[in-house]
């Protein structure tokens, strides 16, 4: 046994005991705190299988923007939990118990029972690679042999951002997301918001250009630029800007937009939807992820921001 | 020349290892939030300095040595500012009471 397998098993373990700690554990925010662990060490399992694309947004999103949410989740819940804390009846923990468990078996048996060898259209996608001038297989999947699940994708955020300001009172529909975050105009929230931002937009633009040919791309470059956003409005230097705006909403649809008009182009001088002219792959999937990325920026930055809270003055 | 660069390696990685080990200590052990955070920014300072500085003479090229030491200097930034919020909110909740 070498030493790597042996950081694996420890990783594993540490992964397994975490996932039961979250379950288990009574607070809400303790529970967030255990997933936002959870979320960084899975990252690092994906990068030892190889799949640092995958590591990369499991980081981003289960590590960072999913535990923002939550920990404003917790936030919210901590004044109402001790009114929900009577114990559900003997029949509702059972019955749980039993769905609980029925889907881990359903999903323990998925895996136990793969195919050996398991399928694989790998070497198919490996093959096919010299069609769109893109050296990064996962980015070939995503932007042209699966481009519909990418597409379908990112109206699911479009759809996730409807719901969340469908959440609005009516008095403050079209205003600005969110409380207004003051922060000492001298204290070291906002300088951190002064100096990071400059290094996070250039890696953020670094991980999306990079995604033709390296791990990257646009979801990940987006989140790491929401961030940064996100950053800003925290410290109180920008405020959030009001759902009304026709910018903001173009902005929003850029992405799916741009997607669906190549889509429908693909089907007017192509051979089917979303086919791209071989010659002309490379600078309409990059046209596409220029979209995608403030798309996923704006949409991200909004959906931590939360429902419209302000009128605009 | 392998040799003395693998010697320095191992004997920074050690070191920066010996402070992440007594930073988990001094979290664990440490009663108030204060001490804990003072226990905490020596691992992630200290602690993960000494292990680039034991990596830079593995990285083999100018540019992975680079990205070695920008993560340490954004890691340093980071750590430096959570610290100085976590202490702040604990110094006012003390005070309020």
């Amino acid at each position: 046994m070498n030493i790597a397998t042996i950081f694996e098993i420890v990783l594993a373990a540490v992964v397994l005991g975490l996932g039961i700690w979250t379950i288990a554990v009574r607070e809400t925010y303790s529970a967030t705190v255990g997933f936002v662990a959870y979320g960084l060490l899975v990252a690092l399992i994906w990068v030892r299988l190889d799949a640092v694309d995958v590591a990369l947004t499991e980081a981003a999103i289960g590590g960072g923007l999913g535990g923002v949410l939550l920990l404003g989740a917790a936030a919210r819940l901590r004044d109402a939990e001790p009114t929900v804390a009577e114990a559900p009846g003997i029949v509702t923990r059972l019955s749980a118990a039993a769905l609980s468990a029925l889907t881990a078996a359903a999903l323990a048996g998925a895996i136990v029972f793969l195919p050996d060898p398991a399928p694989t259209l790998a070497p198919t996608v490996v093959s096919h690679a010299s069609a769109t001038s893109l050296a990064n297989p996962v980015t070939n999947v995503l932007m042209a042999f699966r481009a519909m699940d990418t597409m379908l994708e990112k109206v699911v955020l479009l759809l996730a951002i409807i719901g969340v300001w469908s959440l609005a009172p009516d008095n403050a529909w079209g205003g600005h997301p969110g409380p207004r975050h003051q922060a000492d105009p001298d204290g070291i929230l906002v300088f951190l918001a002064r100096l990071l931002p400059p290094v996070g937009i250039v890696v953020a633009i670094y991980i999306f250009w990079t995604g033709a040919d390296h791990p990257g791309g646009a979801f990940q470059g987006g989140a790491i630029l929401a961030s940064m956003w996100v950053l800003a409005i925290m410290a109180g230097l920008t405020d959030t800007p009001p759902v009304g705006r026709r910018w903001l909403r173009f902005v929003l649809v850029a992405g799916p937009g741009l997607f669906l008009l190549v889509g429908l182009g693909g089907l007017w001088v192509g051979a089917a939807f979303l086919a791209y002219p071989p010659a002309l792959a490379k600078p309409l999937i990059l046209g596409i992820e220029v979209a995608m990325i403030l798309t996923i920026a704006a949409t991200l930055g909004l959906l931590l921001a939360g429902a419209p809270e302000r009128g605009v003055k | 020349m392998s040799l003395a660069r693998d010697m320095m390696t191992i004997a920074a990685v050690s070191a920066g290892v010996f402070f992440f080990l007594a930073g988990t200590a001094g979290l664990l052990r440490f009663p108030d939030t204060l001490t804990r955070l003072h226990a905490l920014t020596k691992a992630d300072n200290l602690g993960l300095g000494l292990v680039v500085l034991g990596l830079l003479p593995q990285a083999g090229s100018l540019r992975g040595g680079l990205k070695l030491v920008s993560i340490w200097l954004l890691v340093l930034l980071a750590g430096a500012t959570v610290s100085q919020l976590i202490a702040r909110t604990a110094r006012q909740g003390e005070t309020a009471r």
